[in-house]
């Protein structure tokens, strides 16, 4: 009885801790809103790549990450409104990574939304994924924001369908990022039809949130930081007022505006992907606004990893990243500026020796 | 005296001789050398890279590259350095042992192992064209 007490003492307390950072933002922001029924949060978890080793063996790290992202998703309070995972959920597309990743997500309390990663595709195209999840793309409403989830990780169908002697050596293929056998991610044909489609029963000052594991912007080929037609969704976007797409898959921090468009990055429970500006032979294209996130310690195994929490302020989303390790930061829209931008660190001056990745 | 001069001429035209049929004399080499060690080394690149990406490398399948596409963070120019983890200045070396041991959980290699020597022709060579920054963090 006194170690069930004493456990519980413990459990509240780190609770508290936990929702401390979450809890102050949140009311703030809530204040500040125009039209509240707009104004909602939900929490977006990305980038597990649960690894199957063997029998019941899994890579520990990686399970550790997504664990911890759903213990502390389940503390926050208010509770957020659904929660999205962001793709990536399996390392190499196995069953047993998908159903394992699915069972560590079960222990969510929350509706759990999925777009479809790489990782998860390139076994079976989708097939057991969509056994557990559901549709590869679609859309749904929420408070008065039009939501799109697409796949965005599909390539070219030669590449696809034609050019490798099994499914396994496909993904492998594909899995390794920085693999010149890969292939550029894109929409594709059938699903730009969808989403025009889709989008044309929207009204122009609807705000949308476009989901989308791969970037719907070209900041590195090399590592598929890119999405083939990223121009051409950007420009069925571009007659709305509001757009903002979260995108995982980089495994780090960037954000951009294009336009009307905001765009913003998630981290991954599993591992922190370097700059492509880190790769002295890359030609890339890094949002200049972006701050870094602070330089990987691997010393610290859960450093710049973590989740994060999303405002959606008067239809414009407003990212708060739980980072394990490292302190938390957040990237709000500026409604006079009109862009993403780092509520501690855009100015230079405020930045950290940690934040200067060379 | 012409005798013995005639000697030396022919002893040296020997001693040339043979140099000239084991390889050139010491301050030269030629662009076959050139591309020949190029070829050396970059089998060792190759060799560097392989394994840089191999899920067998560790024991839990988990690469280098998982972490560190094409080497990048690796920031080979800037060792031997303090590493406040280890508490030392350390070379590169250490800390591809550090990551062998930890996120790949499989067992370290000896400074002077192809293997090892291989790792770090790799991450140097996708580094290349970079200034030498030794200490730098």
């Amino acid at each position: 009885m006194t170690t069930i007490n004493r456990s519980r003492r413990d459990f509240i307390k780190n609770t508290a801790a936990l929702a401390l950072g979450g809890a102050l933002p949140i009311s703030l922001v809530e204040l500040a809103f125009a039209e509240p029924a707009q104004n909602f949060s939900f929490a977006y978890i990305s980038d597990a790549h649960i690894q199957h080793i063997q029998g019941n063996r899994f890579v520990r790290n990686w399970d550790q990450g997504l664990i911890r992202a759903v213990a502390e998703t389940n503390l926050l309070t208010p509770k957020p409104d659904f929660v999205m995972f962001g793709g990536d959920l399996g390392q190499l597309g196995k069953k047993e990574e998908l159903d394992h990743g699915a069972e560590i997500l079960s222990a969510l309390s929350h509706k759990v939304r999925y777009v479809m990663g790489e990782h998860d595709y390139y076994l079976d195209l989708g097939e057991y994924w969509e056994k557990l999840f559901g549709p590869q793309y679609y859309s749904f409403d929420h408070k008065g924001v039009h939501f799109i989830v697409l796949n965005s990780i599909r390539t070219f169908d030669e590449w696809t369908f034609n050019r490798w002697p099994s499914k396994e050596q496909r993904m492998l293929e594909m899995a390794g990022l920085d693999n010149p056998n890969g292939s550029p991610f894109m929409v594709g044909d059938e699903q730009r039809r969808w989403l025009k489609a889709d989008l044309a029963k929207v009204g122009k000052n609807t705000p949308i949130v476009v989901f989308s594991h791969s970037p719907l912007q070209k900041i590195y080929k090399g590592w598929n930081f890119w999405t083939e037609d990223a121009e051409k969704i950007q420009a069925l976007l571009k007659p709305f007022k509001q757009v903002s797409v979260l995108y995982g898959h980089v495994h780090q921090i960037q954000y951009n505006q294009i336009g009307n468009i905001s765009f913003n990055s998630v981290m991954a429970t599993a591992w922190p992907w370097p700059y492509p500006q880190s790769y002295a032979q890359a030609e890339q294209y890094l949002p200049k606004r972006t701050v870094p996130i602070n330089r990987a310690d691997p010393f610290h195994e859960r450093d710049a990893t973590g989740w994060q929490f999303i405002n959606l302020n008067s239809g414009r989303a407003d990212l708060h990243f739980t980072l394990y390790d490292n302190s938390a930061r957040t990237v709000r829209f500026n409604h006079n500026q009109k862009r993403p931008e780092d509520s501690q660190y855009q100015n230079p001056k405020a930045r950290t020796p940690a934040q200067q990745h060379f | 005296m012409i005798f013995r001069r005639s000697n030396f001429i022919l002893l040296s035209a020997a001693v040339l001789l043979a140099s000239v049929n084991t390889s050139a004399v010491a301050d030269e080499f030629s662009d076959a050398d050139l591309q020949r060690w190029q070829q050396q080394f970059m089998e060792v690149v190759q060799t560097g890279r392989s394994l840089w990406t191999s899920p067998t490398l560790g024991t839990n399948g988990v690469a280098c590259a998982q972490c560190h596409p094409n080497a990048a963070n690796t920031h080979p120019e800037t060792y031997p350095k303090f590493q406040k983890q280890l508490g030392k200045v350390a070379p590169l070396w250490e800390m591809i042992n550090w990551c062998l041991r930890n996120p790949l959980e499989g067992q370290p290699l000896a400074a002077d192992d192809p293997k090892m020597i291989a790792l770090q022709a790799y991450v140097t060579y996708e580094r290349r064209g970079v200034k030498l920054e030794p200490g730098k963090h």
